[in-house]
This record gives structure tokens, C-alpha cells and sequence, in this order.
């Protein structure tokens, strides 16, 4: 917007907007079509019918339940340690940020490597868990555990950036006048980031959605039980079933698309609003 | 101690959402990875015969890998009721750490072999890079495709069907047969971790010009997948390779499963349980289920993993860490 207009007319600016349109045609669209087609070769029929499939169904409703767990969990988390990190001093304050974003830059196998490594039978804690009866790893509580630890820091990371810039000053003059941490939070401070939160809350459902690196470490991959819908997608294809695989995976690609959709929406309904502002 | 009872608490509730699946009648097979088609068929129809058999519902769930992965995974703790690996090493590993009787394999017939298989070639439509026999996988521009001998059971049946073809044609001359191994090591672009991986990257991917795979997989893929569009091509020799199954005793015990465990191997055994695996392309070692389907099994020439000291001195010798395959693999100065 800030984008003079002499400057977008120039023929740089065209070639430049024709590339990134030919480079989001062909890695894009172009593979997202080979999804649909893949998925259509028997039909809309076989679409159907590949996703009434009972394992179909599992996968989907365990991938239902570890975001209905893992999206509220990391919201709460993610927007408490937010507001510590950006209105109140205290040591070590660079440490939690750093911690905060390892999950972004530690590699997925890692991430559900650690969970065996503390909970699998020769774990620290696999014996106790064991003498206890308790299954974590290869069963739901794993999963749950490896998708909490990749999407922690979406959360966070989104609504950082707004605390920062509104300062501390909104937060202190409210306590000022007498009130209390509750209505500070939910009057003066939650307003100002509900459209960064919404927007952090929905990359995180689309990360805990589509995680597969960390979850496949942990899951045991037993068809109908513990098989996520990215995991169940991968079985598919080596069970050289493609119409189910490619449905299963069309579905996911919808799902990520509506996300994405919708945050692009907010950020332009936002955009708007300020501008009108 | 709090900590322990703290997790304890937070794990108790997370047992709570979790949904029931785990009933007394129902078995886990951890699987290795051609067996994806076999297994939804052996299931299904061991359901049905145990109904017919003992009026008891028991469902079966398999879970598919690459043999060692698998084998890894159990040890870890995933509840397999029963295994059936691509190889012996693989429940010794198993065994080894006590989840297992050690003399598993005497605890079910034909030492707990239910049926065999053997290493073979897949090439693509009329084998346009004419590759026959052994020495041609190492000729100038040919690429050849085969899983990762540590972690898949075919990757190491591969692997030692053209150790011992080595050492026959060399006189028996470790060196020699080491070379082999090397140049061949130098044709494959891709190491997949499973068999299926391999499988997939050379049939549904286009890569390379010859699959070194399980007949089951080769058959599988000249057959029902794009039937004209590969050759099975024989060669001069290969290798009896034997899957074995074992019933998990750490875990049955546990689960209360043992007969059922017990059942359902002893079905692979069953003339029923026969023909479906000779229907999957697996060699049968019942002779009457074995004579019906012989003319899809041609006979071939095969050296015995003993004669070269068995797998408990190959497995060391060449996947232990700095054994031979890592040697062979390391990049050249």
C-alpha cells in the first residue's frame, strides 16, 4: 500500500508479478491439481468411498481429537508465556524466548525421538510406565505429546509481535485505576491481539493437522488406532491404493487451504478496519 | 518421587480420553513391508476361522516397516502380540532383550519359517538394458534400486544373495566378493528404508533400471500392478530367504492373548492359510499347496546363508556398526 504508483507500473514490477505468479502456478496449483486428479481417476464414487473406509474414518477422527487437545493447550500456553515475555522483566527472559522457538528449528524426527527416549520401553521412564501399565509412546498420549511440542511456539510467536508494539503502558494504567490481572487481561490486553491470536491459533490447527515427521516416530502406525490422516495417507500409497491415498490427502489439502483462506481474510478484514481507522 | 506421581496423574487422565481400543480380543501383528496384502487377507480370514473354531471374536490390526524399524519399534514398546519379520536376526534382537523365549523359533513348525521367498530382479519392459545375471547390475549405466540393508529385511536378503553369488564365482575369495559388493553399492542412487519404499521408487516413480527385491514384490508388481509393464528376470542364483513369525510373550502375558496369539501364527500353517500366502506370490512350504501353484514358482539355484556361517556371523560381520556395508558405502577419496 505503500507502493508509490510510478513504481508499479514499471516493467520490473510486471516481470517481477508474472514471476511470482508462474512460480505459484507451477508449485502450487500445478501439484494440487495432480491431487484432484488422482483423487477423481474412479470418480466422486470412489472418493466416497475411500473416505468411508472405517480406517479412513479413524484417522480422521484422531487427527479431530489430537487439534481439539493440542490447539486450545498451546493457546492457553502460548498467549501466558507471551505476556510474560513481553510485559514483565525477569531473568533469563532470552532463555524462554529461545526455548519458546526450538521446536521451530529442531527437526521433527528429533522432536518424536525425545518422547521414546523418555517414555519408550528403555526409556528413563519406560519401566515405571511399564510396571503401571501406562502406554505413552506408540499410543494416543505419544501423538498428543509430539504435536503439542512442534506447535508450541505458533501461538506465541504470533501475538508477540502486537504486545510488543502496544507496550506496557495500556496494561499499567488499568492496574492503576484497580483492576485486576483477570480484567486487565480480558479488557485492556486480549482486544488489541484477538486478530493475532485467531490468526496464531489457526497456523497452529493447520501444523497440528499436517504434522507427520514427529507423530510417525511415535505412533506404531497400526491402521485404525494410532495412524493420523497424514500418517494413514502414507500407508495408503505403499498399499499401492491411490484413489484413497490422494482422497485422504485432497481432504487435508482443503482443510490447510480453508485455514490459510481464513487467515488471509482476517488480515485483510484487519487491514481495512485500520486503514478506516 | 513427585514428579513420578505428578506425571502419573497428568498420564491417568490422558488414559481417560482415550478411547477403548484395546480389548482383550484384539491382536497387534507388527509386520515388515511387502506383507501389506497378505496380512489384510490372513486377518480377515483367521477372524472368521477362530469364530468358526472357538466362537471367540478376535480382530486383527498389522502394522507394516521395514523389518528392523519394526523390530526397533517393538522393543521400544509398541504391543505387538505377535511379530513376523523378514528375518531371523530381527526377533533374535527381541529375544536378546528378553521380550521373547530364545528358542523361539522351535516353538512352531518348520522353525517358525511358514513360508519362503528368494531375491530376484524386476526390469522394465522387455529388460531393454538386458540384465540377466549378477554381473550385469554393476555394468556402465545401469542403476539399480534395493532398500537399505539396515533397516529393511529385503535390503539384506538382497545384499547376501549377491554376497554368496560372489563368493561362488570367486572361489570362495572374501576380497573379491567385498569388491563386487562395493561396485554394486555404487549402482544404487536410492536406499529406501522398507522394501514397499524401494518398491514404490522404481514402479510408481520410474527410478533406476532394475529393482533387486523379493519375488513376492517383483511378482507382485509384474502381476497386479501394471501387468506388461515389468519382466521378473531370474537369476543364474539367489537365496532361500526365510520371514519368521514368534509370538511376543512379554506382551501376551500382559494382554492375555497367548492362545490367540498362538491361533492366529498357527493359521499361516493351515492349508487355508497356505493357499492365500501362495496366492500373495510367497513360496508355500505345504507340498500339496506348494505342487498346485508350482508353475508360478520357477525353481532356481539357491546357496544357503549357513554355508557362508549363518546370520548370527553375517549380521555382525556386515551391518554392525563399521561392519562391511558401512565400508562399502563409505563415499571414495
Amino acid at each position: 500500500m505503500s507502493v508509490s504508483p510510478p513504481l508499479r507500473r514499471s516493467p520490473m514490477a510486471l516481470g517481477l508479478t508474472l514471476l511470482a505468479w508462474l512460480a505459484a502456478v507451477l508449485f502450487l496449483l500445478l501439484p494440487l491439481a495432480s491431487l484432484g486428479t488422482e483423487a477423481l481417476r474412479k470418480g466422486l464414487g470412489g472418493v466416497l468411498r475411500a473416505l468411508a473406509d472405517d480406517d479412513a474414518l479413524a484417522a480422521i477422527r484422531l487427527s479431530a481429537l489430537v487439534v481439539a487437545v493440542c490447539v486450545p493447550v498451546n493457546t492457553v500456553c502460548g498467549l501466558f508465556a507471551a505476556y510474560a515475555l513481553t510485559k514483565y522483566d525477569f531473568p533469563f527472559r532470552g532463555l524462554l524466548l529461545v526455548l519458546i522457538e526450538l521446536p521451530l528449528s529442531v527437526s521433527p524426527v528429533v522432536a518424536g525421538l525425545v518422547w521414546v527416549l523418555l517414555f519408550g520401553a528403555h526409556g528413563w521412564f519406560g519401566p515405571w510406565l511399564a510396571a503401571h501399565n501406562i502406554a505413552v509412546v506408540f499410543a494416543l498420549p505419544g501423538i498428543l505429546l509430539a504435536t503439542l511440542f512442534v506447535t508450541f511456539p505458533f501461538v506465541a510467536r504470533t501475538v508477540m509481535p502486537v504486545m510488543e508494539s502496544q507496550g506496557r503502558a495500556p496494561e499499567e494504567a488499568a492496574t492503576m485505576l484497580g483492576a485486576g490481572f483477570g480484567s486487565v487481561f480480558l479488557r485492556v490486553t486480549l482486544p488489541e491481539i484477538r486478530w493475532a491470536l485467531l490468526s496464531g491459533v489457526l497456523l497452529c490447527a493447520a501444523r497440528a493437522l499436517g504434522e507427520f515427521g514427529a507423530v510417525s516416530v511415535v505412533s506404531g502406525h497400526i491402521p485404525g488406532q494410532t495412524e493420523t490422516v497424514p500418517l494413514h495417507i502414507e500407508t495408503l500409497y505403499n498399499g499401492y491404493d491411490t484413489v484413497g491415498a490422494f482422497s485422504l490427502a485432497a481432504v487435508l489439502a482443503l482443510c490447510s487451504g480453508a485455514m490459510v483462506a481464513s487467515r488471509t481474510l482476517m488480515d485483510w478484514l484487519r487491514g481495512r478496519r485500520s486503514v478506516a481507522r | 518421587m513427585t514428579p513420578h506421581r505428578l506425571l502419573g496423574r497428568f498420564l491417568a487422565t490422558a488414559l481417560i480420553l482415550m478411547p477403548v481400543a484395546a480389548s482383550a480380543q484384539s491382536l497387534l501383528n507388527v509386520s515388515y513391508d511387502p506383507t501389506r496384502e497378505l496380512y489384510k487377507d490372513i486377518d480377515k480370514q483367521f477372524s472368521t476361522a477362530w469364530k468358526k473354531q472357538t466362537g471367540e471374536t478376535v480382530s486383527v490390526a498389522t502394522s507394516h516397516g521395514g523389518s528392523g524399524a519394526q523390530a526397533r519399534a517393538v522393543l521400544d514398546g509398541l504391543q505387538a502380540d505377535v511379530v513376523t519379520l523378514g528375518i531371523a536376526s530381527d526377533i533374535d534382537a527381541l529375544a536378546a532383550r528378553g521380550l521373547l523365549a530364545r528358542d523361539w523359533s522351535s516353538r512352531l513348525p518348520n522353525h517358525a519359517v511358514p513360508y519362503t521367498s528368494t531375491i530376484v530382479f524386476l526390469v522394465r519392459s522387455g529388460n531393454p538394458k538386458h540384465i540377466r545375471d549378477w554381473p550385469d547390475l554393476v555394468r556402465d549405466g545401469v542403476s539399480v534400486v534395493t532398500p537399505n540393508p539396515k533397516t529393511s529385511s529385503g535390503g539384506r536378503w538382497s545384499y547376501i544373495a549377491a554376497y554368496l553369488w560372489a563368493l561362488h564365482a570367486n572361489n570362495n575369495d572374501e576380497s573379491k566378493a567385498e569388491t563386487f559388493l562395493t561396485q554394486l553399492y555404487r549402482h544404487v542412487p536410492i536406499l529406501d528404508t522398507g522394501a514397499r519404499g524401494a518398491t514404490n521408487s522404481f514402479v510408481q516413480r520410474g527410478q533406476g533400471d532394475v529393482l533387486l527385491a523379493w519375488e513376492d514384490e517383483a511378482l507382485l508388481a509384474a502381476h497386479d500392478l501394471g501387468a506388461g509393464r515389468f519382466d521378473v528376470v531370474y537369476p543364474s542364483a539367489s537365496v532361500v530367504a526365510e520371514p519368521v513369525v514368534a509370538v511376543v510373550d512379554s506382551v501376551v502375558g500382559k494382554k492375555n492373548t497367548a492362545r490367540q496369539a498362538d491361533g492366529y501364527l498357527r493359521f499361516l500353517y493351515t492349508p487355508q492359510g497356505q493357499e492365500i500366502i501362495a496366492a500373495h506370490h510367497y513360496r508355500a512350504i505345504d507340498p500339496a499347496v506348494a505342487a498346485r501353484h508350482a508353475a508360478d514358482f520357477p525353481r532356481l539355484v539357491t546357496y544357503d546363508v549357513e554355508s557362508a556361517g549363518g546370520w548370527s556371523v553375517l549380521q555382525p560381520k556386515h551391518f554392525g556398526d563399521g561392519g562391511v556395508f558401512d565400508r562399502i558405502t563409505r563415499p571414495a577419496r
